[in-house]
């Protein structure tokens, strides 16, 4: 296949800080600038795709409240958000239906939709729905999930240890209404109005910690994408397996069926080739016993289907064959949009891996970097 | 009052450690004092007016029960970022 030349920058979110990686044109040759916000936990990192140069980054520390920090010059410098996702105040009353509730942190940020320059999307957790449309400098709720569909399933799943999470933040290119999310624990739920109505999109999805057998919610969705040249077909990587979806249908197909039985289908983050929708990449983990989210057997790989889900083949090249015990989070594995496709994934032993051959070999660009819990790659300006 | 601020919110005083404000409240010193340096409070006391889960305010070195108790003018009021976990 014929190479492209391409600058790609990494934007690594950790537990303690925020590192930007800058390639050369073959992609071999990395720069790290960083660390930024040394301390502080970086839970997302997003460039915006329809300017190239605002960054916005998700960041509390261990004792601070939460917030919201934007770059327009690669991170030279940051702005704080003036008024960051925050949910309204509740004054509690008895009988009230409505909890108080506090972001404990922005959890995933997606730029909106590419006719809306300046807006993007937020999730929390606990759950809740933000918008921006001022480039992330001021957040207000979303109504529709923050006063309505997310008291419902808090009434049927009950708290989660340590907090559920809203992420996987999708907006249909052929319409700005028409959006995604997934909430771990929660499940998938679909939106026609832009944030004011929502309906469960689970069927099909298994959710075997729920006593309930095929709940119309309360599923766990790890993560979800939506191919964006061919919008109806969403994939996502389950508590519970991997599935596929083509619209309109409603009902998932496990496609992690087909993977090897001794590795299973449980992971975390699920990529998708920008181009070609039948190919799409995965991390499993250990999904057994006590859930050691490691490596299967200490042997880390990505997974590749190039027929939708029908077969898998194993990628290890390069990768560390044996005692290797880490995985990789749901935010931390991201694929760029040139020819080869470049892969990217950032391990919970802060290490980044990149590959750019779509997976054929893998090669480390950073070890020793903090627990990484998010890895998204940028074009740079050439 | 002399409010005394810890070191992991100096990036939002530029480096000072202390600040004299005015209030009758706890809550109104720590409205005074975001006021004086935008977004310092959200950081300390979350959208609901509870003082987040990691920090404390303390009045003449005693923990304060509540952003509504009294303050005086001549009150020391500290703001500390408790130890937790290794």
């Amino acid at each position: 296949m014929a190479r492209d030349s391409a600058r790609v920058a990494l934007l690594v979110g950790t537990r303690k800080g925020a590192f930007i990686f800058h390639s050369d044109a073959s992609r071999r040759q990395w720069r790290l600038d960083g660390p930024h916000f040394l301390g502080n936990i970086i839970h997302h990192m997003v460039l915006d795709p329809r300017d190239g140069q605002t960054i916005l980054m998700a960041a509390q520390t261990g004792h601070l409240g939460p917030t919201v920090f934007r770059s327009t010059d690669w991170g030279k410098s940051w702005k704080e958000a003036s008024a960051p996702p925050a949910f309204e105040k509740v004054e509690e009353t008895a009988g009230g239906d409505k909890k108080p509730r506090a972001v404990d942190h922005v959890f995933w940020l997606t730029p909106g939709h590419s006719g809306y320059p300046g807006t993007w999307l937020a999730g929390t957790s606990p759950p809740g729905l933000f918008r921006s449309e001022d480039g992330g400098a001021t957040w207000k709720g979303i109504p529709g999930f923050n006063d309505g569909l997310i008291h419902k399933i808090a009434a049927a799943v009950g708290d989660v240890p340590g907090g559920a999470l809203l992420h996987s933040i999708l907006i249909d290119p052929r319409d700005a209404s028409h959006l995604y999310i997934g909430i771990s624990t929660g499940g998938i739920f679909e939106s026609l109005d832009a944030g004011a109505s929502w309906k469960a999109l689970n069927k099909g999805v298994a959710a075997d910690f729920i006593p309930t057998p095929d709940p119309e919610y309360g599923h766990d969705p790890h993560q979800v994408a939506l191919h964006p040249s061919r919008p109806d077909r969403l994939y996502h990587q389950n508590h519970c397996g991997m599935y596929r979806l083509d619209r309109p249908s409603d009902t998932w197909d496990r496609i992690g069926k087909n993977m090897p039985r001794e590795i299973g289908d449980i992971g975390f983050p699920i990529v998708l080739h920008p181009r070609d929708p039948d190919t799409v990449w995965v991390f499993p983990m250990d999904g057994t016993t006590v859930w050691p989210r490691t490596s299967p057997d200490g042997r880390p790989a990505t997974y590749r289907t190039r027929d939708a889900g029908k077969s898998w083949e194993r990628q290890d090249k390069g990768l560390p064959e044996r005692n290797a015990w880490f995985t990789v989070k749901r935010q931390a594995f991201s694929s760029d949009a040139h020819e080869p496709v470049g892969l990217y994934f950032g391990t919970t032993s802060g290490e980044v891996w990149a590959s750019d051959d779509e997976g054929g070999s893998w090669r480390s660009i950073a070890s020793h970097l903090p627990e990484i819990f998010s890895v998204e790659a940028g074009a740079r300006p050439q | 009052m002399k409010v005394l601020i810890p070191p992991p919110l100096h990036s939002y005083t530029g480096g000072a450690s202390r600040a004299d404000l005015e209030g009758s409240t706890l809550d109104g010193v720590m409205r005074s004092l975001d006021a004086r340096y935008p977004g310092i409070r959200f950081r300390i006391i979350d959208e609901q007016d509870r003082v987040r889960p990691h920090i404390k305010l303390f009045v003449n070195a005693k923990l304060a029960a509540d952003l509504g108790a009294p303050v005086r003018p001549e009150d020391e009021i500290q703001i500390i970022c408790a130890l937790s976990g290794g």
